[in-house]
């Protein structure tokens, strides 16, 4: 019952940020390091890991700088001049 | 004391020389005139190819020839041009041949200059008086952050520069630009209002920037209000305006100085795009490894447990059951091949002893056997035959017929 629960707050890979799925990743590594998971769980969390280390990498190739401006309270759109 | 040009007694002629030394060293000798800064506008401005710069300082009422050797103005970071109102630094002397005194120039500065630098001394004594640059204020800078606020000129090179460091070293951050002018009278109250919204975004670090320029350009940030909003950002903060040799005062109120815009960007990404991917390799090798660790654990543990399992198998029962049975049916063969041996042994001892009880031997030593012959009954006693009866008599080599003639 509390293992159904843990799978349904997991979220998709691809919707984490790097932060995230970063975050995540490294408590998985740290869980299958522990040695303390069932051969079972230890493949789900390895598959896991990997689509969260693939996420990760996905993030640092295919990054853009996000830039926004700040107007009194308001953040807006910024657009570079192209040069 | 006055120099006796003329003196009553003796009347004396000077040639032009000698008069021209001797005001030279009445000039000379007068510290003010060799140690003075001279305020005008500049006219008649000329750099011949001997690298030497010839100029006449003037005001509203009179004028000095001035010249400034070659060697100084190398080390002159300021363009001339007729008509700038500047101060000249040097001392007053005489050029012989043309009879005119004139200005030697040592240091030019734009009019104004001397009094931005004693209110910024004066600024800085102040506030550094007041604590605002303790080193203990410093606050370290996020190593990896994930919004950096910028607070600059939307429109100058010092942006763009910022934007490709960042872009190059980390572009996962979220950028947040105020922006602002970064010279002139509206410059100062705007960067603070740009600075107080920045942090009302609460990004993890603050960049101030500008591009190069001269002092009165970097003015802004030296301005008390601009100073004091650094100092009060309650994110970390890192200022980099103007180049290497630009120091504001907003440097000190920085928790970090950076030498140019640039710098000012490596410096809010410690940690770059290459450390995160090396990190995530780290990763990615210790997740295979921790798991391939583990599955070779669960396969030894399984191996293991086969070999307990196939000892504790019945299959182990059924083969010593086996033997047991093979050991029972040759205990069994063994003594039926016994009781068989006894049975031949018993039959032949009584083989012989029905051999010596045949009536064969009996006939062999003369006796008959007599059968009636209508019945075959064997007569044993005389009144088992009447006379005329027929009867058989067996003797040992065969039998013969016969007939009882009387009793």
């Amino acid at each position: 019952m509390p293992k159904a629960s843990t799978k349904k707050t997991e979220k998709n890979a691809e919707e984490l940020s790097y932060e995230e799925a970063l975050a995540e990743l490294e408590q998985i590594v740290s869980a299958l390091e522990s040695e303390q998971s069932q051969l079972e769980d230890a493949i789900r969390l390895f598959e896991r890991g990997q689509a969260l280390a693939a996420r990760c990498g996905v993030l640092l190739e295919a990054a853009e700088l996000k830039v926004k401006q700040v107007v009194g309270d308001e953040v807006l759109a910024f657009e570079e001049e192209s040069e | 004391m006055q120099p006796s040009l003329f003196p009553e007694p003796t009347p004396q002629t000077y040639t032009v020389s000698k008069l021209t030394f001797f005001i030279r060293k009445l000039l000379e000798e007068n510290e003010t005139l060799q140690d003075v800064w001279v305020q005008g506008e500049i006219s008649n401005l000329s750099r011949p190819a001997s690298g030497h710069i010839y100029f006449t300082l003037k005001d509203a009422n009179a004028a000095l020839k001035s010249v400034m050797w070659k060697l100084s103005a190398q080390r002159l970071n300021l363009s001339l041009r007729d008509g700038m109102a500047v101060e000249v630094h040097g001392k007053i002397g005489i050029y012989e041949p043309q009879g005119v005194y004139q200005l030697y120039a040592d240091q030019i500065r734009p009019v104004g200059e001397g009094a931005l630098y004693q209110e910024f001394m004066r600024l800085k004594a102040m506030l550094e008086a007041e604590g605002l640059f303790d080193p203990e204020r410093k606050r370290p800078i996020p190593e990896l952050p994930h919004k950096i606020g910028i607070v600059t000129s939307a429109t100058g090179a010092a942006l763009r520069d910022m934007l490709n460091t960042l872009k190059r070293r980390l572009p996962l951050v979220e950028v947040i630009l105020a922006p602002s002018p970064v010279q002139g009278t509206e410059a100062p109250t705007a960067l603070v209002k740009a600075i107080q919204a920045l942090n009302r975004q609460k990004p993890d670090v603050i960049i101030i920037a500008r591009g190069g320029g001269s002092i009165e350009d970097l003015w802004a940030f030296n301005d008390e209000r601009v100073v004091r909003a650094v100092a009060g950002s309650q994110t970390p903060s890192i200022c980099g305006v103007g180049h290497e040799t630009d120091f504001t005062l907003c440097d000190f109120a920085a928790d970090l100085r950076a030498p140019t815009p640039t710098a000012a960007a490596e410096l809010a990404t410690q940690i770059t795009r290459l450390d995160l991917q090396a990190e995530l390799q780290t990763y990615k090798t210790r997740l295979a490894s921790s798991t391939l660790n583990l599955v070779a654990e669960q396969k030894s543990l399984l191996s293991s447990l086969n070999a307990q399992l196939r000892y504790l198998s019945p299959a182990r029962l059924i083969q010593s059951e086996r033997q047991r049975v093979d050991e029972l049916t040759r205990r069994a063969l063994m003594s039926v091949l016994y009781r068989v041996n006894l049975q031949k042994n018993h039959f032949e001892g009584t083989q012989k002893r029905l051999e010596a009880l045949s009536p064969l031997a009996v006939l062999a030593r003369g006796y008959a056997v007599v059968t009636r012959k209508a019945d075959g009954g064997v007569v044993a006693r005389v009144a088992e035959v009447k006379p005329g009866q027929q009867i058989q008599v067996r003797v040992a080599d065969g039998q013969f017929e016969a007939e009882v003639s009387d009793q």
